[in-house]
């Protein structure tokens, strides 16, 4: 992986869309269900490697499908969402690891190196701009769910299909992050920079405003840093990200 | 059983809710079984009862969010403005009284000039608005949901417990509040309540659920001790039952 200008574009874009969806994520106490999404993408990126085709795509078919088994099951049933993701994370996992092996499991898992072809950056560019789009122009029915889902309901708002395009968009910000953080890290660059903004904001517009910031401050400067250091691009960005928290704790 | 305000029978040609026969249960387990009851237009109707009689349900069904047999018919063009009984959100949530009003009047194409209204209305002052909602205290958080309740003029108010955890001065001037926009806006108002001298007050009709009985009528003939006393049983015989539940 080279610093080139694909690199640092895509690292601005899964920066702000992990910022903005971790904030809901965080606030509607998904952090849990963050880290074990993303282990959905590893039999995706399994079966695509065995078919020759492009990994990531693999991994985001995983993640859709998955985020609909997630949300069919949660609304057929009365378990909890935990529960059900704890379930469907676990046989993603087994399966996943059946199908990959040696290195490729390790890339799948920790992130991988490479340069990012033009296809790449453009399609995860179309992606993060999607993401920050909904997330913009969605956020006071999230909030109204967040608080409410009943107030949300009364003022016409159709709260279960709000919950699905989270849960896609939610689904989509992992799969763009797939490919630096690998499936064992991808979530906590949605969780660590939002969970610092609900330290620091008192506000939702602050939350928002310091978690994009975070988010692209610990993209950026990890990938520079491991560049430099000549390390996973993975480790260094989760690094930094868990430093910002950190020094979030400072602050009463 | 129908219900009509004093004196303006005719309104309940239209009623401004219908409830014909509606059972709801959890699990096979009744909590409300075919009740039935009629709410005309500009009337405050009070729902009592002991605990668990099902009058949170009861409400939830009527807001369409938990299923139910039977049929409930709102009149056409019926605009709910809901206060929940509790909220269950974090208390270190960045999210202000004016972010959530902000979001009520955004998603209910309310213009901002209706937050500072509505927050006058239920005597809420603006800086109180600026802190985040789980800094708010319980007064000034039932507050707070009235406001978003009234924010996008609704026809209905749905009210579960809206005085719940406020100071005794609190609760007066927030029935008052709500009186006096039933008053000025010709809304019809249902409220959960445990206090019967503020149903005596504010009610014009009040249904008492207990059960698997339900009545209904003017204050006047629902809250007699007799009555009452069927409602919420003696002490002795309602403890025993709520014990013997699995």
């Amino acid at each position: 992986m080279t610093l080139d200008l694909n690199t640092v574009a895509l690292a601005f874009g899964a920066g702000a869309a992990a910022g903005l969806v971790g904030c809901f994520a965080v606030m509607r106490r998904m952090t849990l269900a963050a880290d074990a999404i993303s282990h959905i993408a590893l039999p995706g990126i399994g079966l695509a490697i065995l078919l020759h085709i492009h990994p990531i795509m693999g991994g985001v078919a995983a993640l859709l499908v998955g985020t609909l088994l997630v949300w069919g099951i949660e609304n057929r049933t009365r378990l909890a969402t935990e529960t059900i993701i704890g379930v469907v994370f676990s046989v993603a996992l087994a399966i996943g690891s059946l199908m990959t092996t040696g290195e490729q499991l390790i890339e799948a898992l920790f992130g991988g190196v490479g340069r990012l072809t033009a296809f790449e950056t453009i399609l995860g560019l179309v992606a993060a701009f999607g993401v920050i789009a909904f997330v913009v122009l969605q956020r006071q029915r999230l909030v109204l769910a967040l608080v409410s889902p009943e107030i949300a309901h009364t003022s016409g708002i159709n709260v279960q299909r709000l919950n699905l395009y989270f849960l896609l968009v939610f689904a989509i910000t992992i799969a763009l992050g797939l490919r630096y953080l690998g499936v064992l890290l991808v979530g906590s660059l949605v969780i660590i920079p939002a969970a610092t903004a609900k330290r620091l904001g008192r506000s939702l517009r602050a939350m928002l405003i310091i978690s994009v910031a975070v988010s692209i401050a610990s993209t950026t400067l990890g990938t520079w840093l491991a560049l430099a250091l000549h390390r996973a691009p993975g480790s260094m960005i989760v690094l930094v990200a868990a430093g910002f928290f950190l020094l979030s704790l400072l602050r009463r | 059983m129908e219900i009509s305000r004093k004196g303006s029978s005719a309104k309940t040609v239209h009623p401004a809710l219908k409830v014909v026969n509606v059972s709801i249960g959890f699990e096979n387990i009744p909590v409300i079984e075919r009740l039935t009851f009629e709410v005309a237009h500009g009337s405050a109707l009070a729902i009592i009862g002991p605990n668990g009689a099902g009058k949170s349900v009861l409400a939830k069904a009527l807001i369409g969010v938990l299923p139910y047999e039977g049929h409930i018919r709102w009149a056409d063009n019926t605009k709910i403005g809901y206060v929940p009984q509790k909220l269950d959100i974090e208390r270190d949530l960045p999210i202000t009284g004016d972010d959530f009003l902000r979001a009520k009047a955004a998603v209910s194409r309310a213009s901002r000039g209706e937050i500072s209204d509505v927050l006058g209305l239920v005597g809420l002052k603006p800086e109180s608005a600026n802190k985040p909602i789980g800094a708010l205290s319980g007064g000034q958080f039932q507050r707070l949901l009235v406001a978003a309740a009234l924010i996008g003029h609704p026809t209905v108010l749905l009210l579960d417990e809206p005085t719940a955890g406020v100071d005794e001065p609190g609760q007066e001037s927030l029935n008052h509040t709500i009186e006096r926009i039933r008053d000025e806006r010709g809304l019809t108002i249902l409220f959960i309540s445990h206090d019967l001298s503020v149903v005596y007050q504010y009610a014009t009709n009040v249904l008492c659920l207990s059960r698997g009985r339900a009545c209904c009528g003017v204050p006047r003939t629902i809250l007699t001790p007799q009555l009452l006393q069927e409602l919420y049983g003696a002490p002795v015989g309602y403890h025993v039952h709520d014990d013997s539940r699995p």
